[in-house]
């Protein structure tokens, strides 16, 4: 059987939820951030830079860098390793200064 | 009012916990604030409950004392000793008249703040990662290795299915390994530094065989799980168009310039890098204290030298949690005897001071042996981004330096916009110092997190003690 | 002693005056020396938001000078690479008045500036969104101030070191003047620095806020002070605050005398994205301490114009130190006490603007023509010995003679 962070702990986790990313819909296990449950879905980028526009996913993880900004449920610029997913959260890959031009 | 004084002990890692129990024990009334939803920190920094983790301690060295820790704030919360607010993200702590006022952010939104008045503040702020800029660091798929493991540790997730852990110092061990046993192909853990270096401070090693045999033991574990160890190596680049997809890998020289030809090329979808650790001082420098070098200044009570605010763990300058737990007891102990105007013991806490001064010393011996490759700034090329917010590239900070009259971090931020960014310059203000040739200095950043302008705008609940208002 | 240097002219301060004088002088045909205890714009330019201001300045003597330091900015920033290296911006400034007595007083204050050359439009209360769209609603009116511009004073200071440069002078930072040498007559014959002795036949005081420090050292008395004042800076936004926006009531704190705390709402964007928003004076000295107080003041203002800015974040405070004279004034010109002294220091809030045509007056005296501007008003020596240099708010309270 392969190795999992869920097996390495015995995790049973809660029945898991939806939340939209960009009009997709994802399975959230409770209690995930925004970012561990993009990681999970395989997505490591969800920002580009309002410079260049290079795309940026989690670098810190702790929420000192900033760069994993994204816009939930009309809010931009939220941390997504910060913010906990919940259900039926709307959440949005974000553009430049994440603010409408 | 309470009678009894009042404590705000910021920061619930380690450090912070422990003082809060020391303090709480003997007749403090302890305000823990904290930002994370439950305690422990980064070092203890636990599975989000419903993710149902029933054997958590795999992720975790030293669990009995997180049991301990853990336990005796639950006893201290039910007896009401201790008030623990979680989700709380300090943002200044203001000197008042006569005692403080902790603003802090509420939840994931931070769009409302509330105020913690204490007549003392214990500043557990902790640390934060460290990581110089190579060619490629800003591809989707470079973490750091602290966030590769707070991401595991929290939400039981991976970066990538392959992962490269990179750069220098103790922390890189204990990733690779919880990555590996978490199931991610860890293709190799490179480090730049040489352990036969250690060898010159055999003294201060022997006085440590603990630590010893934690690195014997993470050597171990490494091996069974095939990790390939390179040490005196470095990533020199990091490849991909849009996410990681590969690292160059190669040795280092004794001068520490790259040896011609070692080059290779190591497929990963991830890589875990960290140069090392930096505290965080931003509240302390706020409220006026004085720092040694990036580190918060502190005496043999944990004291800073602004009357009421005292300092542990990584604030004063990185060491470990064992340090940490050191440091939060002698600091927890010292305000319970300051704020019923006694004079602690000494005998009180020499047990703790022993540990620390063993630490301290250890973790100096760690700092000249885990110190960066030298050259790495040679390696950061003209258009390499060195501040990722403001995307500034070092070519930007080398005009900055050899034109246009800049010789201090500062004037390079004023000149070019690294470090202005939404970071603060935390990301990037030890390359900015490397690329300028000057010492790193601790940024003056008046709001430690950012602070929505109507909150700042509105005045918080005044002093309870304000006779105007009663 | 080593590394001795000879040159016209050694101008103390790499600051935006500085920076503008040294460039001046080059061009001129002087050798310069610019020099700095610390880094270009190390000070108060490092601290400023780069105003290049008419509309605060009531007729008379510092509009003048503001008048023509606006078109030397201009043809600066019209030389190839200089304007966008600065980034400026001739974006213009908006006054507006929050009460129909308010609007009143501001329409006198423009219509005398009208007179004295300011271009200035009346804008009704309809208008304002047309300029501002995120402005609040319900202000009674404003004025248009085209001429009124920013630019950024850092990269400013450190470009016209960088021209003035080319032009042939040269810069020395981390070097500390610790005496004005004189002859044996008074008159000044270079500085002093641990690096060694700068030979000039004129010394230019460009210290800033410190200019009443090495005034001191040339023996002569010059009363600048330290205003403190906070900036807000926000996160980066698209461009929502198209001018600089300022409450009428901030003309009146500006010429106020007063040590104590004040704040009037001054809002603008910048190139860069971010928000600026000021702003605070107080005279406490150079307290370097933040102040949540003041910055919460400086927030309430600023969300009462913008409302949209309150759930914008602040993500940095900084905090610097206005060259303060006593009637709001700057000291340019020859110091008629010392022979070969120069001032081009005491520009308060004012000194990015005021820099270009500081630095050219300056240099035209330098070069032995008449300037452009009459500097009697401006004269160093023009406050009355008693005063000078002493602290009204440091100074013990005096005693009553008989």
């Amino acid at each position: 059987m392969p190795r999992t962070p869920l097996r390495l702990v015995r995790a049973r986790p809660e029945p898991s939820f939806t939340v939209t990313f960009d009009d997709r819909e994802l399975a959230v296990l409770p209690g995930q951030t925004i970012a561990a449950a993009l990681w999970s879905a395989g997505v490591v980028s969800w920002r580009t830079t309002r410079g260049s526009g290079e795309p940026r996913g989690v670098f810190c993880g702790i929420g000192v860098c900033f760069d994993c900004l994204l816009t939930v449920n009309g809010r931009p610029n939220q941390r997504a390793c910060l913010v906990r997913a919940e259900p039926g959260d709307v959440i949005r890959t974000q553009e430049g200064t994440g603010h409408h031009e | 009012m309470s009678e009894r004084p009042r404590l705000a002990v910021i920061g619930a890692g380690p450090a912070g916990l422990v003082a809060a129990l020391a303090a709480a024990a003997r007749g403090v009334s302890v305000t823990l604030v904290d930002a994370a939803p439950e305690a422990g920190g980064q070092f203890y920094r636990q599975p989000a409950a419903g993710l149902g983790a029933r054997r958590p301690s795999a992720l975790h060295h030293q669990w009995r004392t997180w049991e301990r820790l853990r336990d005796g704030l639950a006893a201290h919360v039910r007896a009401g000793r201790i008030t623990h607010l979680t989700e709380h993200h300090v943002w200044c702590v203001e000197r008042e008249a006569a005692s403080f006022a902790v603003h802090a952010l509420l939840g994931p939104e931070q769009e409302e703040s509330v105020a913690v008045r204490a007549d003392a503040v214990l500043l557990a702020t902790g640390g934060y990662e460290k990581v110089l800029p190579f060619p490629g660091w800003t591809l989707p798929g470079v973490v750091t290795a602290g966030g590769a493991q707070a991401m595991l540790k929290s939400g039981l997730v991976l970066p990538g299915r392959t992962a490269v852990v990179a750069g220098t110092g103790p922390l890189l061990m204990p990733v690779a390994v919880g990555l590996a046993a978490a199931g991610a192909k860890v293709a190799a853990l490179v480090e730049s530094a040489d352990p036969r270096a250690f060898a010159r401070h055999a003294r201060v090693l022997a006085a440590h065989p603990d630590k010893l045999a934690e690195g014997a033991r993470y050597a171990a574990e490494l091996a069974r799980y095939g990790v390939r160890v390179h040490v005196r190596h470095t990533v020199v680049a990091a490849h991909g168009s849009d996410r990681l997809e590969a690292v160059t890998v190669a040795a280092l020289d004794t001068d520490g310039r790259v040896r011609e030809g070692s080059e290779w090329r190591v497929p990963c979808d991830s890589l875990a890098v960290g140069h090392g650790m930096l505290p965080h001082t931003d509240l302390a420098e706020t409220l006026g204290c004085r720092l040694d070098g990036v580190n918060v200044a502190v005496d043999d009570e944990q004291r800073t030298d602004v009357p009421g605010v005292w300092a542990a763990g990584e604030a004063t300058g990185i060491g470990g949690a064992a340090l940490s737990l050191a440091e939060g007891r002698i600091a927890g102990l010292s305000i319970a005897a300051r704020l019923d105007s006694r004079v602690p013991e000494r005998s009180s806490y020499a047990v703790a001071a022993k540990a620390r001064g063993g630490l301290r010393e250890f973790f100096a011996v760690v700092d000249k042996v885990c110190t960066p490759p030298d050259r790495w700034v040679e390696r950061v090329g003209d258009d390499t981004l060195v501040c990722r917010c403001e995307e500034v590239p070092a070519a930007a900070i080398r005009e900055a330096v050899d034109e246009l009259g800049a010789g201090d971090v500062r004037t390079v931020k004023l000149l070019t916009r690294a470090g202005m960014g939404w970071c603060q310059g935390r990301m990037c203000a030890p390359a900015v110092a490397g690329l300028a040739g000057c010492p790193p200095t601790a940024s003056r950043r008046p709001f430690a997190r950012p602070v929505p302008l109507g909150v700042l705008a509105r005045e918080p609940d005044g002093p309870a003690s304000r006779p105007d208002l009663l | 002693m080593s590394n001795s240097l000879t040159c016209d002219v050694v101008v103390v301060g790499a600051g935006m005056v500085g920076a503008a004088t040294a460039l001046y002088a080059a061009r001129a045909g002087l050798s310069a020396v610019l020099v700095d205890r610390g880094p270009v714009a190390g000070g108060t330019t490092g601290s400023g938001e780069g105003n290049l201001l008419v509309s605060d300045k009531e007729p008379g003597p510092e509009l003048e000078l503001a008048l023509l330091s606006g078109r030397l900015w201009a043809d600066l920033a019209a030389e190839p690479g200089v304007g966008g290296s600065v980034e400026y911006e001739a974006k213009g400034g908006l006054v507006v008045a929050s009460t129909p007595e308010g609007l009143a007083a501001l329409e006198g204050l423009a219509a005398a500036q009208r007179s004295a050359g300011v271009r200035a439009a009346s804008v009704g209360p309809d208008q304002l969104h047309d300029l501002e769209p995120y402005l609040a609603h319900g202000l009674a009116g404003g004025v248009l101030y085209p001429q009124d511009a920013q630019v950024m004073p850092t990269l400013a200071a450190a470009r016209l070191v960088r021209l003035a440069r080319t032009a042939g002078a040269s810069l020395h930072t981390g070097r500390t003047v610790t005496d004005v040498l004189r002859t044996a007559s008074g008159a000044v014959r270079g500085v002093r620095t641990p690096h060694g002795d700068i030979h000039a036949p004129a010394v230019v005081n460009a210290a800033g806020t410190w200019g009443g420090e090495l005034a001191a050292l040339a023996g002569v008395s010059l009363p600048v002070l330290p205003r403190r004042g906070f900036v807000l800076v926000t996160e980066p936004l698209p461009r929502r605050v198209r001018h600089k926006v300022y409450a009428a009531d901030y003309v009146a704190d500006v010429a106020s005398d007063s040590a104590a705390l004040q704040t009037s709402p001054v809002v603008e964007g910048t190139a860069a994205g971010p928000v600026l928003i000021g702003a605070s004076r107080e005279r406490v000295g150079f307290d370097r301490s933040f102040s949540l107080p003041v910055t919460r003041e400086l927030a309430a203002g600023a969300t009462r114009l913008f409302p949209f800015l309150a759930e914008v974040r602040a993500m940095r405070a900084y905090l610097g130190f206005r060259p303060y004279m006593p009637d709001h004034l700057p000291a340019v010109g020859p110091d008629a006490r010392v022979p070969g002294l120069f001032h081009a220091c005491g520009h308060e809030g004012a000194g990015i603007g005021l820099a270009t045509g500081t630095g050219h007056v300056i240099a035209q005296v330098l070069a032995g023509k008449t300037p452009d501007l009459d500097l009697a008003p401006f004269r160093p020596d023009r406050f009355p010995r008693a005063d000078a240099g002493a602290d009204p708010d440091s100074a013990p309270a005096p005693v009553e003679g008989p």
